[in-house]
């Protein structure tokens, strides 16, 4: 597995949204890509799945620059995005090729993993905000991606769903490790799951900074290490007078 | 994107309490059903009644306006002599005819213009001046170029089902969630698989509202077109009824007309809603 992006921008209609981004993945890193809205974390995100292709620079996957989606990456959205005409199961399914049997097995793996395994004949529609996000948790993991992208994957759910889910997420990857890029303006979320929180700044946005978190293991939320990197982030981005 | 906003109860909760709720729901409609059904009746049931009334005592003139005993006989007297059978048949394999016609064009008029923006280019403009005409309009040139036998009615009722379809085709197609196809897209779907695998579904629910008002304008034309020129049909018995004076053959082909009609969008409205149970709709009617 190897994500590297050299000098990454992107310009709509004239206005250049990121510039010259570059960063390198270790395989079965965390990174964060941390701003304010407005940023580009969200284009550069893009960027990289394939989905944009109208960027300059090059992302190189496993060596690959060709400018399309590709097969070892995984998308998880910030709504989760379920096809409503199809039940749980079925959505969890929906990128697998194959026997209908071996596709339904290897789906319940999944929908196990998120803790989904009895709501698999329900449909999107009667799923709540957390369930909803756990299916596309489990339908972007089933394709086993090298790379998992998140953009801002939690951002529209209650606290206490928020804080499961990166619980989940954080088990998925110890059984999975998987490279994962997260975008993020949620600081606690960023030192929370990452292991290397990368700021986007300016307009256009551009690395202005990197924070290794160093801390292994469960961390703690709140804890003394965690405040300290949050306080030194938010002087960072100046909303914070020290 | 409303109903995927979370709520703060517990995860598995909302699964577990959904089926003893459903349970007690369909318990519960058919007595409610049957009670919104009387409640509806009172009305035309006292409407029905009193024209009756009003009608014995004389006070509407038998040759203008029929006692309800009267047309329901006048439709009895027609089912037992055999004739009632012929123009109904004749009728609703028009509409059927013409319905099947119409929606073929729109299916693929509207799918090459929903899918293509150079088809989008090339015949959307025209159609859409085209639709402008009130299709009625149309007649005397389908008399003129058709006659008054059978192609010219059914190509009538064709053209004012083609429109609704293909216009809900259309719409159903360019407004598929950019998102979904982004889904796709992650997947590695190639255009034919996004298009069968995630725009058809996701238009499917336009598509069946076209056709439910497709249908509707079928019935409409069709009376149009017998009442143009037909030997047989319930357009046909409305003509007959004018021309020999008889008020009650009239409202017999109305009630007929009013029934037919209710009962074949009874059956598309069936198929809507086995097609669709996945929708997030309160209405089930």
């Amino acid at each position: 597995m190897s994500l590297v992006l050299e000098q990454v921008s992107r310009t709509f209609g004239g206005k250049q949204v990121i510039r010259n981004v570059s960063l390198t993945a270790e395989p079965g890193e965390i990174i964060g890509l941390l701003g304010t809205s407005g940023c580009g974390k969200s284009t550069l995100l893009r960027a990289i799945s394939g989905l944009d292709t109208e960027y300059s620079g090059t992302v190189s996957i496993n060596g690959d620059t060709a400018k399309q989606v590709h097969k070892a990456t995984g998308f998880i959205f910030q709504e989760p995005r379920l096809l409503p005409w199809l039940t749980v199961l079925e959505n969890v399914r929906f990128g697998l090729e194959g026997k209908k049997e071996d596709k339904n097995a290897i789906a319940r793996k999944y929908l196990k993993s998120v803790g989904l395994a009895e709501s698999e004949a329900l449909y999107p529609r009667e799923l709540s905000g957390g369930m909803a996000q756990r299916v596309a948790i489990a339908r972007a993991l089933v394709t086993s991606p090298e790379i998992l992208l998140l953009d801002e994957p939690f951002s529209a759910l209650d606290a206490f769903t928020k804080m499961q889910l990166q619980d989940l997420l954080l088990e998925v990857w110890k059984e999975f490790r998987t490279t994962i890029v997260l975008v993020t303006h949620d600081i606690d979320e960023a030192l929370y799951l990452c292991d290397r929180v990368l700021m986007l700044r300016g307009a256009p946005g551009e690395i202005s900074r990197e924070l290794a978190v160093n801390q292994q293991g469960p961390r703690l939320r709140g804890s003394e290490e965690l405040t300290k990197a949050k306080a030194e982030i938010l002087a960072d981005l100046k909303l914070v007078v020290n | 994107m409303t109903k995927y906003q979370s709520e703060a109860a517990p995860i598995f909760e909302a699964s577990k309490q959904r089926k003893p709720k459903q349970l007690t729901q369909s318990a519960k409609a058919k007595p409610k059903n049957l009670r919104l059904f009387l409640i509806g009746s009172i009305l035309p049931i006292l409407l029905i009644a009193t024209w009756e009334m009003l009608s014995r005592v004389g006070v509407f003139p038998a040759y203008q306006l029929p006692a309800p005993s009267t047309v329901v006989s006048t439709i009895t007297g027609m089912a037992i002599d055999g004739s009632l059978w012929g123009h109904i048949g004749i009728t609703v394999y028009r509409v059927f005819l013409g319905f099947v016609f119409g929606t073929a064009a729109a299916v693929v008029l509207g799918s090459l213009v929903g899918f293509y923006a150079n088809a989008e280019r090339l015949f959307d403009p025209l159609i859409q001046a085209f639709r402008s005409i009130p299709s009625l309009a149309w007649v005397p040139l389908f008399i003129l170029w058709m006659g008054i036998g059978e192609p010219a009615k059914i190509t009538m009722i064709a053209v004012g089902v083609f429109f609704p379809v293909y216009l809900n085709i259309v719409s159903g197609i360019s407004n598929v969630d950019r998102k979904l196809i982004e889904v796709g897209k992650m997947y590695g779907l190639n255009t034919w698989q996004l298009i069968r695998r995630i725009i058809l579904p996701a238009s499917l629910p336009s598509f069946l509202v076209g056709l439910r008002s497709g249908l509707g304008l079928g019935w409409m034309f069709v009376v149009a077109a017998e009442l143009m020129g037909a030997s047989q049909g319930l357009g046909y018995l409305l003509v007959v009824g004018q021309n020999t004076l008889s008020p009650e053959i009239i409202l017999a082909s109305i009630i007929l007309f009013a029934v037919i009609g209710k009962l074949s969008d009874w059956m598309l409205k069936r198929i809507e809603i086995k097609a669709l149970h996945w929708q997030d709709r309160a209405v089930k009617s």
